[in-house]
């Protein structure tokens, strides 16, 4: 590929060529976006490049063509800059026109009173890996790419990581001895660190202060945050959006440089120095070398990020599922079989939970979301590892999950909603900003008596709109905004959830192996990762296809409801109806049938019947016998 | 005190220096260009931070030599003011004189600046200022002519109160000025715009230009009318609401330089940052002094004495130094103007001088200003620059728009502007025979049915007229109507509330689980910053004119429910905490929904007995629902095709069938400004004979069956119907659909259980009236009892329990028993210790 060198070692080189052919006519920039649209179609041309995500940024080249898949957790302010400039050499006096897009820096001697310059506008993202991405999607994407980046190395991300996290613990407490300067500009201070991320978020929220809190929105994560300048399409874009990046690296040592070198004393009468708060400039300008700035060529929304599924192209996609359709039923019962091991032999509970991971919001009607199917597993054993194992099971199968263990700690302490901190202005992130379809699991059972506080109520609210509605009320101070989500609920519980949900099975457990941990660990190793890799499509398949009702069984449920409610007019509500219809829905889609059949009515029917005989019992038996 | 818009002095340096002016994009090569404003400007630089001396250059020959083209300001700017008794120029930091035109740029483009100056001088008197189109000369009469002769009277604003609207308005503002001194004209820009479109354009184009030509304009104008007035400094022009009106979200690289208003809210204030103006040097030596410009925020420090040549020998003089007063602001676009899915834009405002301290956090506000760009600040060790520029609006006016909201009397303040199109759609709609139903069904359509319970949440929504009867006593009626729901838990209350609370602007939800007192009314807060206290407003308040949801009504504790009485009724909310003793204005409509004490609604209770809530508190609501299945076949039916084809009918054909909910919310919020019905003769007949028909009712059975508070509750919900009909009068058929939706309301939540008869007390009185005979009943059995058994000072409680229950032939049960006991008690008959009931 030795003609794709160009444009991804030196795509600025691309567009300065461009730029002084077009002869100062605006139209080169529309030329620059469509050459690397081209380039980016090419077939394989996606894996040719580094990612940010699996590749270190000391690694990549500056000023090369990279890509990063990433979270857009908050937006800046549009910024204006020099689209185009004039710089005259102090020595000839020659004047050359230049170009400043995609670009953080000038060259030396702008003239800034040039007729020639052009102002323009663009906006800063900050963006950041996808929240509770799981191991396997991540080293599947990093395998598939072809990028070579330094080709002597054979580079494992996991490990390396592990013992650069530690050199950097050792690493700053000399160094702030080292430079008194580091509690006026604390954001200069690991500059020289070669780390992708500091790792002292991962131990606890209060000290995220330092060296550099990177807004990740779960706690524990790590991977680059990055500032990415989008110059196109600036509407179209919008807050928690999964995007894939192309865009110009730049990492310029300038760019800390020029924040940091400020002068205290000139701060009192520079009147541009006292618009930002040191805050707002350690948020807006981190070092380069901690956050790199990317300039955006082009950005793919992602549906999903599910590295298993053709990603590229719509038709490409289309081809995969309809041949995938074929095995659908199959990779099911062997799914359902798995997962049956997995609930300790359950096997009703298997098949809700089935159909919980392939759930997904389809539509909303006003306020209503349709299609969201949260799922309250009761009666998992308290002070086990229960819970823990079967989110281990679902890290295997989904591309994101988080599991929050909701103990009265956490739930007092947590930040799940996103506050916007006016001094540093943004949008600080909290648990419950995250991606679409991502899987959470809410694990109850580690919930004790005891005070909620303020924010743990806030906390509790928070949950129980996001099952309810599907939404999360961000807090900005003044007023609270309301982000519409898609985030597959999962609690796990001992008794009924405190929290509302779609739908509570109770666990009937049909072994009880003596030790638990050992029992899933085997069941877990007995599969085999090409067939964990097909429940992995299956999954994912199953979440985006569509679906209809025919005229014909419209009129079946429409007389089977009325039927049910001339019986017993208790037994059925309307709640009930909306219920059933979600589970006729997903248990169709399961199947691979896009259109609700006569039997899958009635078998959605039966399965929630079984599920309520099963629970209504439950109830007497706690209240009657010890 | 020299103003510091102009140094002779200072002129020679920058040559080295990267200046680092204000942006200097020519307006033809601005992208994003559809802004037609300027569109018929010559190609030519914007000023680049034209002096504020120079709009008083007259001289040809200044102008083909820059050098000379900067003449001292105060000459100029006091020259009007021979007669003014030397009334002193302030500076207008506002405008922008702080940072000065950088001489070079006339040099380095000598070609293109003095081809352009040239050419001015052969037009003759048409004199301009560089690089704009604006004569000095025809500005100041045009502006003159302006305050002379504008005339506005259809004007509303409540600014002009008190003036004489046919009379020249802002002649009559200079009076006022000449009588209060103080010396600040604000002009409508919608007023210069209609007197004269070319100087509006100037002013908008040009406002570092143009405004202090008005301020000359201005000061001639009124030191000849008023010779005699002493003011602290001259008057100073502040335009405002340029109807180039945006939201933050367009500002682009075309604003730069220009007058421009944006609305917002305030997010942060700073401190007063004193900013030097002028620094003041003395020797050290022979105590010479010399007075240095600030430029760019930099001072260059003299190295020499001028006077005795000893070098590094000037020390600052802080005390003698100039100051000027500044504040950092900064807003962000209002949640209104901002498309779903994004964040909220801020925006850097800089307060100068008297605009300091105008404005708190949490304010919103319009600012009119000039919008500026700055390249970041050059690194003297770097010659590299980031290509960003910071921007910021320099503030010239600020008018807060809710400060009414709070505090005033009425009238909304932000009146929401439509345009005739949309207005025609509404009209058409609201002319069509079945709006009410259109309407109603457009609620919430993915509800099912609840009919009536929908037409009474879309009367909440369009209210009652408000009426004032505080010059008799009485203070302000209700206007707005109080809807409690109650029902089977899962019957879409909550839904319903939150569809509610998404369709109105103002609208606040919370749930009674989770809110206190506090977070219902307002609490007092003290900065953290400013250790000032600062009055937070909780739901009640927030949703003033608007509507507050609260959910699990019923789970709200006591004291906090006692906080609705107030608001519920006066529609007020007093707060005396922490020194501050006010009474807040909390006009709301409150839709609250309830659960059955006992998870299912038992329907041989009464609805206080089902929710237990004080009948203090349910006699407030105007309407209560009850929220029940219907449990018949055919609505089955239809709800469960409803349901069923809610899951597989795509987006567009849900659209298309109903009534879009952003026409709904136009609908209302133009009805809600726009329309206040009042009531006819016929219709105020049809109420009194609504209501003396409801007290007949009662009246035969011994039992009182509406008091005026229902009446009240009628016309409140006929004014509501007619406003849904836009209709300036209520007439007979209003009053028939309030009748008709209240007998609705009541039959189902104060239907007495025992007798099936509507009985009102059942709300107001917490009992059906022979709910309490009944008690009475038991309460004397048990007496005659006790009598009958002659003299025995005390009895055992179970004893007599039992024996009352074999005596009596219906049944008995303890709480009855108890309520009778009590009753004697209260009579003084007996008493109850423990397990043993004494006659006293």
């Amino acid at each position: 590929m030795p003609s794709s060198n160009d444009w991804i070692n030196n795509p600025l080189g691309v567009v300065e060529e461009m730029f002084v052919q077009s002869n100062s006519n605006p139209e080169w920039e529309a030329k620059v976006l469509e050459y690397f649209k081209g380039k980016l179609k090419e077939k394989q041309a996606y894996s040719w490049i580094p990612s940010l995500n699996d590749v270190p940024l000391h690694y990549l080249k500056p000023n090369s063509l990279v890509k990063f898949r990433c979270l857009v957790q908050d937006m800046f302010d549009p910024e204006f800059y020099m689209g185009v400039y004039e710089t005259i050499d102090p020595s000839t006096k020659a004047k050359v026109l230049r170009f400043g897009k995609y670009k953080d820096v000038t060259e030396c001697g702008v003239d800034l009173n040039s007729r020639n310059t052009v102002t323009a506008e663009r906006q800063t993202f900050y963006c950041v890996p996808i929240p509770g991405e799981t191991l396997w999607a991540k080293e599947t994407y990093a395998r598939s790419s072809q990028a070579r980046v330094v080709p002597s190395t054979s580079y494992i991300p996991s490990r390396q990581k592990r013992s650069y996290e530690e050199d950097d613990e050792m690493d700053t407490q000399p160094q702030k001895q080292r430079e008194p300067h580091t509690e006026l500009h604390a954001n200069g201070d690991s500059k020289r660190q070669e780390t992708e991320a500091p790792s002292g978020q991962t131990t606890s929220p209060s000290n995220a202060s330092s060296p550099l809190d990177l807004n990740f929105p779960l706690p524990g994560e790590r991977g680059p945050a990055c500032l990415v300048k989008v110059y196109e399409d600036l509407d179209s874009f919008k807050l928690n959006d999964m995007l894939e990046v192309y865009g110009i690296l730049s990492v310029n040592p300038l760019l800390s440089v020029l924040c940091e070198e400020k002068d205290p004393s000139a701060s009192l009468l520079d009147p541009t120095e006292s618009m930002e708060t040191p805050e707002e400039q350690r948020a807006h300008d981190p070092p380069a070398s901690l956050v790199p700035r990317l300039h955006m060529l082009h950005a793919r929304p992602l549906q999903h990020n599910n590295p298993l599924l053709p990603s590229d192209r719509a038709e490409d996609q289309h081809a995969f599922v309809s041949s995938f359709m074929v095995e659908m039923a199959s990779v099911r019962a062997e799914f359902l079989a798995y997962l049956t091991h997995i609930l300790l032999g359950d096997g009703l509970a298997a098949e809700y939970l089935l159909l919980h991971l392939i759930s997904s919001v389809y539509a909303r009607r006003d306020v209503l979301p349709l299609g969201k199917f949260t799922l309250n597993l009761s009666g998992c054993p308290p002070n086990s590892s229960f819970t823990e194992s079967l989110h281990q099971v679902i890290q295997e199968l989904v591309p994101c999950t988080y599991r929050l263990s909701m103990t009265l700690h956490n739930m007092n302490s947590l930040r799940l909603v996103p506050r916007k901190d006016y001094v540093a202005n943004r949008l600080v992130s909290g648990a419950l900003q995250l991606a679409r379809n991502t899987s959470l699991v809410l694990d109850e059972t580690r919930l004790e008596q005891g005070q909620l506080d303020a924010s743990g109520v806030q906390n509790i609210t928070a949950l129980g709109n996001l099952i309810s509605w599907q939404k999360v009320d961000y807090d900005f101070n003044y007023h609270q905004m309301e982000f519409p989500c898609n985030i597959n609920v999962f609690v796990t519980s001992e008794g009924r959830s405190l929290l509302p949900s779609d739908c509570q099975v109770p666990l009937q457990p049909q072994v009880t192996p003596p030790n638990l941990e050992e029992y899933l660990s085997t069941v877990h190793k007995a599969q085999l990762t090409s067939q964990i890799n097909k429940f992995r499509v299956y999954l994912s398949v199953a979440q985006t296809l569509d679906y209809s009702i025919s005229d014909e069984v419209t009129k079946a449920v429409e007389d089977d409801f009325v039927d049910m409610r001339k019986d017993d007019p208790q037994s059925v509500s309307a709640e009930d109806l909306h219920r059933m219809l979600v589970v006729a829905r997903l248990l169709s889609l399961s199947l691979g049938q896009t259109s609700l059949s006569r039997e899958g009515w009635m078998r959605a029917k039966h399965i929630d019947m079984l599920r309520r005989t099963r629970s209504q019992p439950q109830t007497t038996v706690n209240g009657n016998e010890p | 005190m020299s103003s510091p818009t102009s140094t002779p002095g200072g002129r020679k340096r920058n040559r080295n220096d990267i200046p680092a002016t204000r942006s200097t994009s020519p307006p033809s090569q601005r992208r994003r260009g559809q802004d037609s404003s300027n569109a018929d400007l010559p190609a030519m630089p914007t000023s680049p931070a034209t002096d504020i001396a120079s709009p008083t250059v007259h001289d040809t020959s200044l102008f083909s030599s820059p050098r000379r083209s900067v003449l001292p300001s105060e000459v100029d700017m006091s020259s009007p003011l021979i007669g003014a008794r030397g009334t002193p120029a302030r500076q207008r930091p506002d405008l922008g004189s702080v940072r000065k035109a950088p001489q070079v740029d006339l040099h380095s483009e000598p070609p293109s600046a003095d081809g352009a100056v040239a050419s001015e001088p052969s037009v003759g008197q048409k004199l301009v200022i560089w690089g704009t189109d604006v004569n000095v000369g025809t500005c100041k009469e045009k502006f003159q002519r302006f305050l002379q002769r504008f005339i506005d009277p259809t004007s509303n604003e409540d600014e002009n109160a008190g003036l004489d609207l046919n009379e020249p308005l802002y002649m009559q503002k200079l009076e006022e000025i000449s009588v209060v001194g103080e010396p600040v004209l604000n002009v409508n820009c919608g007023h210069v715009q209609s007197f004269d479109a070319d100087l509006y354009r100037q002013l908008i184009c040009y406002p570092q230009e143009v405004i202090p030509t008005f301020d000359m304009a201005v000061n001639e104008l009124f030191f000849e009318r008023f010779p005699d007035s002493i003011l602290e400094h001259q008057i100073q022009v502040r335009p405002y609401n340029a109807l180039k009106t945006r939201n933050m979200r367009s500002l682009n690289p075309e604003d730069i330089d220009q007058m421009i208003t944006i609305s917002g809210m305030v997010i942060r204030t700073s401190q007063l940052i004193p900013e030097m103006q002028e620094a003041f040097f003395q020797c050290q030596v022979c105590a010479f002094s010399t007075r240095v410009e600030v430029d760019r925020g930099r001072i260059a420090e003299p190295a020499v004495c001028r006077h005795c040549n000893t070098t590094h020998s000037l020390a600052l003089i802080h005390n003698r130094s100039a100051f000027s007063d500044k504040q950092m602001i900064k807003v962000q676009e209002s949640p209104d103007d901002m498309p779903a899915g994004q964040t909220p834009h801020t925006t850097v405002v800089y307060a100068h001088n008297d605009l300091v301290d105008k404005v708190q956090p949490g304010d919103r506000i319009n600012i009119t200003g000039i919008y500026r760009a700055v390249p970041m600040r050059e690194n003297p060790r770097q010659s590299n620059v980031k290509s960003v520029y910071k921007t910021h609006i320099d503030a010239i006016h600020f008018r807060k728009t809710d400060e009414k909201r709070l505090h005033g009397l009425d009238e909304e303040a932000d009146q929401k502007l439509f345009t005739e199109e949309r207005v025609k759609t509404l009209k058409e709609l609201a002319a069509k025979p079945d709006v009410y139903e259109r309407l109603s069904s457009a609620l919430a359509p993915s509800i099912y049915e609840h009919e009536d319970i929908k037409k009474g949440i879309l009367l909440q929504l369009f209210g009652g007229t408000r009426k004032d009867f505080s010059q008799t006593g009485r203070g302000n009626f209700r206007a707005e109507v109080n809807i409690l729901l109650c029902g089977d838990p899962g019957t879409s209350k909550s839904q319903l509330l939150q569809y509610v609370f998404n369709l109105v602007p103002r609208g606040q939800y919370t749930s009674g689980k989770g809110s206190s007192a506090v977070g219902l009314t307002a609490y007092v807060m003290k900065d953290p910053e400013t250790k000032q206290l600062v009055l937070q407003t909780g739901a009640l308040v927030l949703s003033d004119n608007g509507i507050c949801c609260i959910d699990e009504f019923d789970k709200m504790s006591e004291s906090t429910r006692s906080v609705l009485h107030e608001v519920m009724e006066q529609q007020t909310l007093s707060i005396a905490k922490a020194g501050i003793i006010c009474q807040l204005n909390a006009r709301t409509s409150v839709l609250a929904a309830a659960n059955p004490v006992e998870s299912q609604w038992n329907p041989k209770k009464t609805t206080i007995e089902n929710i237990q809530l004080p009948h203090t508190l349910l006699s407030r609501f105007d309407l209560i629902f009850l929220m029940l299945d219907p449990q018949d076949e055919a609505y089955d039916r239809r709800l469960a095709h409803h349901l069923v084809s809610l899951y597989y009918q795509s987006e567009e054909q849900i659209e298309e069938e109903l009534l879009d909910m952003a026409v709904l919310k136009d609908y209302i919020a133009y009805a809600r400004t726009y329309i206040n019905p009042r009531l006819n003769e016929e219709a105020s007949q049809a109420l009194i004979e609504a209501y003396v028909d409801m007290r007949k009712i009662g009246s035969g059975r011994g039992m009182v069956s509406a008091y005026p508070r229902q009446l009240e509750s009628l016309i409140r919900l006929a004014e509501a119907h007619a406003k849904v009909r836009f209709s300036d009068k209520v007439e007979t058929i209003d009053v028939e659909e309030a009748k008709r939706l209240h007998r609705e309301a009541l039959k189902q939540s104060a239907t007495d259980p025992r007798t099936g008869f509507v009985d009102i007390s059942i709300l107001t009185t917490g009992m059906s009236a022979t709910a309490r005979k009944r008690k009475e009943e038991v309460a004397q059995a048990l007496k005659k009892m006790i009598q009958s058994k002659g003299k025995t000072p005390a009895m055992k409680y179970q004893q007599l329990f039992d024996d009352l229950r074999g005596q009596s032939e219906a049944a008995i049960t303890k709480d009855m028993f108890e309520e009778a006991l009590r009753a004697l008690a209260d009579e003084d008959y007996l008493t109850v210790t423990g397990k043993t009931v004494r006659l006293l």
